[in-house]
């Protein structure tokens, strides 16, 4: 597949249908940038360009961007103290204890969204102080995003030769959660820091339980957005989205460079 | 055994977080399914009455078509970029996963700028035939919106075994005079076919589930994840909501549980 001099129809098609396809993934976002961006969309770019929408943006949601940038901190930290320690055990133990541990993990992959949010809104919604907080919310993402964070843990633990240096340091006698500590999490940090990008990432976009789990006073960013899609013009909620998208796309860009770098370290 | 008690106090946050507000609500979503009037009716209902049995098949062939279609486009896209070197690749790329952390409701949004009332297709095919076309509401539009979110998870984890592809393969069938379709068939598929058949699971699952782009475009296809969330909140009926829930649970699982490979490990993790 490298030089090849003499045409085929394939790769030709192959070209084609690629195109097409990166057209068809990145003209939507460039359609929803000029049109947060422009005065009038009906009327094209040719009636000028204005940030007056965004400003709007900002006036009517910037308790939505707060509230979800502190969501996906404190779900982060959640996925961190679970996360972190409950991935090293069954790597540690394995067999059956690494089944059922990853069996419980991917559970919340399989079950969708809205049943994973109205099985927690059937068991807590009579505990009106807890339903109506942000923690309602924080707790669904950390069920969400743990898979992902442990995961990434998980994957990074069985690269790196974890219990050779795990054994050099119990020699002089080191304990366990010395070892833990000053052995094992700085050698798994960059599958911990991959593991951090994904949670922040997915819970700044999650929209599929945060709907169900939402109060009017606890409305995080994609619920926002599925508000002003449904009764703001066109251009406002373009504007949101082009927040949206300023927002992610920074994180997301360091998720993916940051993934072939160690890719790059450890597996050649 | 001192480490026996490390173990367990490694576990201990997932256990007790895992079982009250993981399994606790699971057992509840049951109980409530089964505690209705009708009793386990409420699942056999799933199936004779036309409006979940209707919502159940198109989720079912929604699911199945985005599959097939993102894994053919993919695997097509995938081998054209594999081994290729240009200029601005890993942009390229980064772009090309950008979607992954798109909600739903966004990309019904940019179906809608495609495809909506205002849309870019709809201002095209006005200039060139009078009247606009509209599908972001229609079941096409569904459809290119899962289209958009399967597509990015599913090339990616169809690139990395495209590269890990050897080439020399490819040229000796050539040189033996296979056509590309015959090298397809016998050289490229076979060795593609864990990253496909892992990759294909994720995004039937991912659809099954998916609610933010069927709620945003609210098209008249009822998928079972809206369904859920309708019966729940506007007809206040908890025991279908949660015997729906507890049926589109099991069906994503199965599919999950068939690509329960080494090779799913790698597609899940971004």
């Amino acid at each position: 597949m490298l030089l090849r001099s003499d045409f085929r129809w394939s790769t030709a098609a192959g070209v084609l249908v690629t195109a097409l396809l990166v057209l068809f993934l990145v003209l939507p976002m460039t359609l929803s940038i000029s049109a947060g961006l422009s005065v009038n969309y009906a009327r094209g770019l040719g009636a000028g360009l204005t940030l007056r929408w965004v400003g709007e943006v900002w006036v009517l949601y910037a308790d939505t961007m707060v509230r979800s940038l502190l969501v996906a901190v404190a779900t982060l930290a959640g996925t961190l103290v679970i996360g972190v320690p409950a991935s090293y055990a069954p790597v540690r133990r394995g067999g059956q204890l690494s089944r059922i541990v990853e069996e419980i993990v991917s559970l919340p992959v399989a079950i969708p969204g809205p049943a994973l949010a109205l099985g927690l809104i059937i068991t807590y919604g009579g505990y009106g102080a807890f339903r109506q907080s942000t923690v309602f919310i924080i707790v669904g993402h950390v069920l969400f995003t743990l898979p992902f964070m442990m995961r990434s843990v998980i994957a990074m633990l069985e690269t790196i030769d974890w219990r050779t240096s795990d054994d050099s340091a119990a020699s002089p006698g080191a304990g366990v959660w010395r070892r833990f500590f000053d052995v094992v999490l700085p050698n798994i940090r960059p599958g911990v820091l991959a593991g951090a990008l994904a949670v922040v990432t997915l819970s700044i976009g999650e929209f599929n339980l945060s709907w169900m789990l939402h109060t009017p006073m606890t409305k995080t960013l994609p619920v926002g957005l599925a508000d002003a899609y449904a009764s703001m013009r066109l251009e406002l909620a373009s504007a949101y989205t082009l927040v949206f998208l300023l927002l992610i796309v920074p994180i997301l860009l360091t998720l993916q460079f940051g993934a072939n770098f160690s890719e790059r370290r450890f597996t050649s | 055994m001192r480490t026996i008690r490390f173990d367990i106090l490694l576990l201990l946050p997932l256990a007790i977080f895992t079982l009250a507000f993981l399994v606790l609500p699971l057992v509840h979503l049951s109980l409530t399914a089964a505690q209705g009037d009708r009793g386990i009716g409420a699942f056999v209902a799933i199936l004779t009455n036309a409006r979940y049995r209707d919502s159940l098949i198109a989720t079912l062939l929604l699911a199945v078509v985005t599959t097939f279609t993102t894994l053919v486009v993919a695997t097509i896209a995938a081998q054209t970029i594999a081994n290729r070197r240009f200029f601005g690749r890993q942009l390229f790329l980064s772009f090309m996963a950008l979607p992954l952390a798109f909600p739903g409701v966004v990309v019904a949004f940019f179906i809608i700028l495609l495809g909506g009332r205002l849309g870019l297709v709809g201002a095209i095919s006005r200039t060139l035939t009078g009247s606009p076309t509209v599908f972001a509401y229609s079941i096409v539009g569904l459809f290119l919106g899962y289209f958009y979110f399967s597509v990015p998870r599913v090339l990616l984890t169809v690139l990395a075994a495209a590269e890990k592809l050897d080439p020399a393969l490819v040229e000796a069938g050539r040189s033996l005079g296979a056509g590309p379709l015959a090298i397809q068939r016998d050289i490229v598929l076979p060795a593609l076919f864990p990253a496909l058949y892992a990759g294909g699971a994720l995004c039937f699952a991912t659809a099954m589930g998916a609610f933010g782009t069927a709620f945003t475009l609210a098209t008249v296809v009822d998928v079972m994840p809206m369904l859920i969330y309708t019966e729940f909140t506007l007809a206040t009926n908890a025991t279908m909501a949660a015997a729906l829930s507890i049926a589109l649970g099991l069906i994503t699982r199965a599919a999950l549980a068939l690509a329960r490979t080494e090779a799913f490990r790698d597609a899940a993790a971004i």
